[in-house]
């Protein structure tokens, strides 16, 4: 009896050949760019947290004045810029945030599909693509030329950096809020307004808030806004946020990357170190809002 | 995405008129007030390029067609943008060419490649990226970066001194602080937009079309190019267009890092500057006519990014609507 052939199965095999190694080539490309992402910034957060480290302390960052730049790293600290930093941040959220909820929820409330709410939406994400340098010179225009430099001069145009952000992040978890749920509130016999500030807001608020959150993390670090309307340059605190020329961290690290002493850059490494901690932790703070308190996503 | 129509208590059948005159006067205002905020973004914006062209008008009428002249001397009053233009233009595409391939590969990474449990760790990665602030950019890259690559500069420059093109485009005079760094730090910054934006729009590829393209046999690279690529083209060239945006506009990490020599040169590894940049090394010592043409170098670079954007985000969404259509 003649042997016969077991019957041929179908190769479910990987294809051999140019499509296997093709196929292969592409996938370790695309390892290799995340790689190429990591490097840079391994590289830089080594460097900050490294240099940062050696003169970064409790003093570093309350006392003051700020020392000339000549002077070496042990001398003084960076205490005003840090208090300008934290009152101009802190004034620009409570300008932006509270404006730009609203906005969002004129979008997804009241301005729905209308020709006036796709407009003021398509008008926002294109303010997200401002550059921050712009919003400097605009503040400088229509305030610091008329009220002079002043801390609320540098919150403005922060505030004008963090409207749009905020209008569109909120935007899009109000838009996850369900919709039985507002109109069991209007079966209810509650008007609009109540309805939006008392279930659809605080359905949504874990979302809000750590959109607020990535805003005010983005808004810390920026400079160039500052450059135009706090001016920097003062070396003691300035507690008044609404009068006089102020400073703050990141102006403190653009003037002194390029001072050769090394006392300056030393404390333009510390300062670099304060704020990407900031930003780390408000966006920590973020996720953790985000992971706690997020009922509804997508 | 909610599609559902929204109950409006005002304007229920029938009644609409009746109800509406009882609607009370706080739930009223109250829309008012949320219609104000919404409108604040286009006074904003309107005011942004009202407020600058007016105190840039001296520099636009006194130098007329001249602005694009590649004549800066502030001290002899002269004041012709085009080398900031050039650089900007320059430092872009550098950015461009380096962050969009990474960007993409990312993004298919993280869709196509890795599970999801690998997926979110990476997106982490990412934003990390994203919150370093320029100016800590711009610091790392002007006392480590900058001193590092000099020397690379330096040997790849003496390499193809003599060779036509690539001579005029790597050769010397080479320097740290350059185009080509103000480029490869613009390509760090601008890399998490872009590959969060390509990733969103790749993330919208029906999983039927991929599933097809394996049915049919088809390695991951070809689903990619046959069923991905067709689908999110559109709005991967939306999300290119936006990181140019942003490359166009980043200020500090640049100005630290390019060099502050405003020629136009075709050398890569030579110092520049650009727009963002010379608004903010010289405004503070700027005055009279000097400060009109920074201010106007302003107005430009937001027409320019005004433009940029608009565009982006038209091509943006309307994939994104033909998406949904579909």
């Amino acid at each position: 009896m003649a042997i016969v052939a077991e019957p041929q199965q179908p190769d479910l095999r990987e294809p051999a050949g140019w499509r296997r190694t093709s196929n292969r080539i592409a996938t370790w490309l695309m390892v290799l760019a995340f790689v190429l992402v990591i490097i840079p910034l391994g590289f830089v957060l080594f460097t900050v947290i490294a240099k940062g480290v050696s003169i970064i302390s409790w003093s570093f960052l309350t006392s003051g004045p700020i020392p000339p730049i000549v002077l070496p790293a042990s001398v003084g600290g960076l205490g005003p810029a840090v208090l300008g930093t934290i009152e101009i941040t802190a004034l620009a959220t409570v300008l932006a945030v509270p404006l730009g909820i609203l906005g969002a929820v004129y979008l997804n409330e009241y301005g729905g599909k209308g020709p006036l709410a796709r407009l003021i939406g398509f008008m926002a994400d294109v303010m997200t693509g401002v550059p921050s340098i712009i919003m400097g010179l605009f503040i400088f225009a229509i305030w610091v030329l008329h009220f002079g430099y002043s801390g609320l001069a540098g919150a403005l145009a922060l505030g004008c950096l963090m409207l749009p952000v905020v209008i569109r992040s909120t935007d899009e978890m109000l838009k996850l809020v369900p919709d039985p749920l507002r109109e069991a509130s209007y079966a209810l016999g509650a008007t609009k307004a109540r309805v939006t500030v008392t279930v659809v807001l605080p359905a949504a608020i874990g979302g809000i808030v750590s959109g607020a959150l990535l805003a005010v993390a983005r808004a810390a670090g920026e400079t160039a806004p500052l450059i135009f309307t706090i001016l920097g340059g003062t070396s003691v605190a300035n507690t008044n946020v609404f009068k006089g020329a102020n400073t703050a961290l990141p102006l403190q690290i653009f003037s002194n990357a390029t001072q050769p002493y090394t006392g300056a850059q030393a404390r333009a490494w510390g300062a670099a170190l304060a704020l990407i901690a900031i930003a780390f932790i408000l966006m920590i703070a973020a996720r953790l809002v985000t992971a706690r308190f997020t009922r509804y996503s997508r | 995405m909610s599609t559902v129509v929204k109950a409006d208590p005002v304007g229920p059948a029938g009644s609409a008129r009746l109800l509406s005159e009882r609607r009370p006067l706080g739930d009223r205002g109250f829309q008012v007030l949320t219609l104000a905020c919404g409108l604040l973004v286009l006074v904003i914006l309107v005011l942004i390029a009202v407020s600058t062209t007016q105190q840039s008008t001296s520099w636009f009428s006194a130098e007329g067609l001249k602005i694009f002249t590649n004549n800066w001397n502030p001290a002899a009053n002269q004041f012709g943008a085009l080398a900031f233009i050039y650089g900007t233009i320059i430092t872009a595409i550098i950015a461009l060419v380096i962050a969009v391939p990474v960007s993409l590969g990312v993004a298919l990474l993280l869709t196509e490649v890795v599970p999801y449990r690998w997926a979110r760790p990476i997106v982490t990665v990412i934003d990390l990226l994203a919150v370093v602030p320029s100016v800590v950019w711009g610091l790392w890259g002007i006392l480590v970066f900058a001193p590092w690559i000099q020397h690379i500069y330096a040997s790849i420059g003496s390499g193809v001194n003599g060779i036509p093109v690539l001579g005029s485009l790597f050769g010397p005079p080479t320097s740290g602080a350059s185009f080509f760094t103000a480029g490869i730090i613009l390509a760090f910054m601008i890399t998490p937009i872009v590959t969060s934006l390509s990733r969103e729009v790749i993330a919208t590829v029906p999983a039927i079309d991929k599933e097809g393209a394996y049915a049919l046999g088809a390695t991951r690279l070809e689903m990619i190019r046959g069923a991905v690529w067709p689908h999110s083209q559109g709005g991967v060239v939306g999300a290119v267009l936006l990181g140019l945006g942003r490359a166009m506009g980043e200020t500090i990490a640049v100005a630290l890092v390019i060099g502050s020599s405003p020629v136009i040169t075709s050398h890569l590894f030579a110092p520049g500057y650009n727009m963002p940049a010379v608004i903010a090394n010289q405004f503070g010592e700027a005055s009279g006519e000097f400060r009109a043409a920074l201010m106007g170098i302003g107005v430009l670079l937001f027409v320019f990014t005004i433009i940029i954007n608009v565009i982006a985000r038209w091509i943006v969404e309307r994939s994104a609507r033909r998406k949904r259509g579909a």
